[in-house]
């Protein structure tokens, strides 16, 4: 096995880790922007980060030793994910794992881990949060599936890296069932890395939160790996949108040229969905609760048009 | 023992306590809507006060109650709006309402002992209670039992700048199935307080009881005072008053506007309608010296007067904000998704409306028409032209949209008064009438009435005072109008009613 391409994984999902909370500055800036306000530095989720890990932690006599291992394992599974996910090179040795199914698996694992957590401190605002939680997953994981199946079915593989260079190799870009599980995707990842319209990330009232109220015990250190995991969830789900269905200039090997024109590329298109995330919260208003199945099933029904039109043949 | 001016606006019954059944009885059937109960310890008698209103024309009975066994029938199976003000009477005289339906305390938490009534006049305000008051833990709610239904505790310290309150959910998965409210946690003993002050530390105090409102219950403790005391205000003066209480509701508006946009997640309405607040209450600042014009109404008058200057700063202040706001409601009412959250969330029917005797927005949006600007036409406002928005369907999409068009009218009032600004004194000075005397201020202030009762003793010191927020009535509204609607929901619901905590707590 090469060398090099061990080290790239690793710096791969180091680089996931380190320029997440900046993709989430980001976002932040431009919505202070739209919003005529005065934006906090880009660079303020790191200050944030680096407060939260020098903070005290307080945990509720009611929890177990369960709600203080969840946060190191949720970091470590979103490692994990940042490590297989192509970032601007396809044939890192990381890609040789990037199963869709098993990405798709790793992170509902992630969402298990929190609910049990949430649960676990007894509280009723952390039972409440990680009950929503489920019930948006158990109809986003589905419409993800979807999603992901199409290109798949499109490369006839399920390993992520195949499937980007076939769709970069045969220059699928506006293939119907691409640009229907594209906005599938976009649905989906709204929902399950918590954006306006179905969960707000700035909320303040614990009867309206979800992913946050699951959260809401945490503390300190604990917080703050939650709190970095998401933000790099985040970025992955930008990286699966952008890598998979806007896979310009990503590089195949690990030819320097490309691979300087790929990680180029890849923060052009990072920066261009941050502001489009931007954007899109300032101008929606959050969803009602019972409302976000109806978004999810549209998500779920571009999927499964986008897997039709591979069954039936048209490209 | 009321004065012939307060009289004008109020008809007085004096009843005796075994009559008290039947008034109430023969004054629901006529109609009539609960506004107050209030009573006095007048050393051999507890003199108790209920104030009834019927298309703006108001009643006040009294009753004597003997000291010795002070019980007497219960208005609440009438008049289910005086539930908490009932409860709150027992808790502060230890008065028995004979036929209430609930035994549980209201305003008494765990401060004081079982025998101890603090509005008593032989009940000593030093020492009591110690420092620590024992928790409220033993407090019973109302249970929802069967499978799949759970309770959900909620504060009484919210996340969030907001006053604390107690909010017991019964759900069954994000269904409402009942909530019940648990408040008393901001009690300072405002009318305990108030006992042996002079006229202007009670106006102090009362532009106290509710932050929010500080000019309105400054204004109705100086209605009483002066209705009490046979003192007429300068035309100026009033229409200062006015001016302020206009600003006053304005403000609140704005920011309940915004902050019911920033509850749906939608943050563009909110930051601008906070940056329009803001701007409001600075020039508050800058012409009354408060931002929330705190402490510029005194008796008799107003504490600053206008100069040139400030009447063009007001001026164009409001046609600024005019062309802005108008903008936002164009964006506001286009926007789908903000409505489908607002809309036919947290319906409060017109009858349910009725039966509470709920007051302001509230009620104006569930078509109760009340407004005493117009239906009292209080001074200044006989010389006004006032227009009451009401809407019907009682939602909380009714609610904001009475309170944009409540904003647009208070702009218009705002011009009308500065464009016929009296010139003259703008206050006349308190002469203690040094008899025993009472008054009654009713204003109408953001939220809805105030009612406002003061009795002075013979040395000009202030003997009782009580302040009738319009909360007691939209705090139980909000308990009906959450049912059939989700938890994630709730928080809407209730900016979309504001109650406030501290004027109900007292």
């Amino acid at each position: 096995m090469d060398h090099s391409k061990i080290w790239l994984t690793i710096i791969q999902a180091l680089l996931f880790a380190i320029s997440a909370p900046l993709f989430v500055g980001i976002t932040r800036w431009v919505k202070c922007q739209l919003q005529n306000r005065t934006a906090p530095s880009v660079w303020q989720p790191y200050w944030s980060l680096n407060k939260l890990f020098h903070k005290e932690v307080l945990t509720a006599t009611t929890t177990s030793i369960l709600f203080r291992i969840v946060p190191f394992l949720v970091f470590s599974i979103t490692l994990v994910i940042a490590a297989t996910i192509p970032l601007f090179i396809i044939n890192a040795t990381g890609s040789t794992f990037a199963d869709v199914i098993v990405i798709i698996g790793l992170f509902a694992l992630i969402r298990f881990l929190l609910a049990l957590a949430g649960m676990d401190t007894g509280t009723a605002f952390g039972g409440m949060g990680a009950s929503r939680e489920m019930f948006v997953s158990s109809i986003a994981e589905p419409a993800m599936a979807m999603a992901l199946f199409a290109v798949a079915m499109m490369a006839g593989s399920t390993n992520l890296a195949n499937i980007i260079s076939h769709l970069t190799t045969y220059n699928l870009y506006f293939s119907p069932s691409l640009i229907l599980a594209a906005f599938g995707m976009v649905l989906v990842a709204l929902a399950e890395t918590g954006r306006i319209p179905v969960d707000n990330p700035t909320a303040h009232l614990e009867l309206t939160m979800i992913h946050e109220a699951m959260i809401l015990e945490y503390s300190g250190r604990y917080l703050a790996l939650i709190e970095w995991s998401s933000a790099i969830k985040l970025m992955l789900y930008a990286a699966l949108i952008n890598n998979i269905f806007f896979p310009w200039g990503i590089a195949h090997d690990l030819i320097w040229d490309d691979v300087g024109i790929g990680i180029c590329a890849f923060f052009c298109k990072m920066v261009v969905l941050a502001v489009a995330l931007g954007f899109a919260e300032v101008s929606l208003a959050k969803l009602r609760l019972f409302r976000v199945p109806n978004l999810l099933g549209v998500a779920f029904i571009f999927g499964l048009l986008a897997v039709l039109i591979q069954i039936i043949g048209i490209n | 023992m009321l004065t012939k001016e307060t009289k004008k606006d109020i008809e007085v019954r004096k009843l005796n306590s075994s009559e008290w059944q039947k008034i109430a009885i023969d004054t629901a059937r006529q109609g009539y809507r609960f506004a107050a109960i209030w009573a006095q310890d007048l050393d051999e008698n507890f003199e108790l006060n209920i104030v009834l209103e019927l298309q703006a024309s108001y009643l006040l009975l009294q009753t004597l109650i003997d000291v010795g066994n002070p019980s007497i029938a219960s208005f609440t199976p009438y008049f289910p709006a005086a539930n908490r003000l009932e409860r709150h009477t027992k808790d502060m005289f230890g008065i028995d309402f004979i036929g209430h339906p609930d035994r549980r305390r209201w305003t008494r938490h765990q401060a004081w002992s079982r025998e101890q009534f603090p509005l008593r006049k032989s009940f000593s305000v030093a020492k009591i209670p110690g420092k620590v008051t024992p928790p409220d833990s033993a407090y019973s709610f109302l249970p929802v039992l069967g499978s799949g239904t759970c309770e959900i505790p909620v504060g009484p310290v919210h996340a969030g700048i907001i006053e604390p309150g107690h909010f017991r959910f019964q759900i069954a998965g994000e269904d409402v199935i009942d909530l019940e409210e648990h408040l008393g946690y901001t009690h300072k003993g405002v009318e305990k307080i108030a006992e042996g002050r002079t006229v202007n530390q009670l106006i102090k105090l009362a532009g106290r009881v509710s932050g929010d409102s500080t000019v309105s219950y400054a204004w109705a403790a100086c209605a009483a005072l002066e209705n009490a005391a046979y003192l007429t205000v300068p035309e100026r003066a009033l229409h200062l008053r006015a001016l302020m209480s206009e600003r006053e509701r304005v403000a609140n508006h704005l920011g309940d506007f915004a902050a019911i946009c920033n509850d749906v997640a939608y943050s563009f309405p909110y930051y601008q309608l906070m940056r329009l607040k803001e701007l409001w209450l600075r020039l508050n600042g800058t012409i009354f010296n408060h931002r929330l014009m705190m402490d510029c109404i005194i008796p008799g008058g107003v504490k600053y007067d206008l100069g040139a200057w400030h009447i063009q700063e007001l001026q164009k202040q409001v046609t600024d904000f005019r062309s802005e706001l108008n903008e936002l409601l164009f964006i506001f009412e286009a926007h789908s998704g903000l409505h489908d959250r607002i809309k036919a969330t947290g319906v409060l029917t017109e009858k349910q409306a009725k039966v509470f005797g709920v007051l302001g927005y509230v009620g104006r949006a569930s078509g109760a028409k009340l407004d005493l600007r117009r239906d009292l036409a209080y001074p200044p406002y006989d010389k006004l032209e006032v227009r009451v928005p009401v809407y019907e369907h009682g939602d909380v999409l009714a609610r904001l949209r009475v309170r944009f068009q409540e904003i647009l009218v208070a702009f218009d009032l705002i011009e009308q008064l500065l464009n016929t600004m009296p010139t003259g004194e703008i206050y006349n000075s308190w002469v203690s009438p040094n008899i025993i005397t009472e008054g009654i201020g009713l204003i109408e202030g953001w939220r809805g009435e105030i009612i406002t009762f003061v009795r002075l003793g013979s040395d000009g010191l202030v003997e009782r005072y009580f302040p009738r927020d319009p909360s007691w009535f939209s705090w139980p509204a909000l308990e009906q109008l959450i049912h059939g609607n989700i938890v994630p929901d709730f928080p809407v619901c209730n900016k979309s009613i504001n109650g406030s905590y501290s004027g109900v707590d007292l």
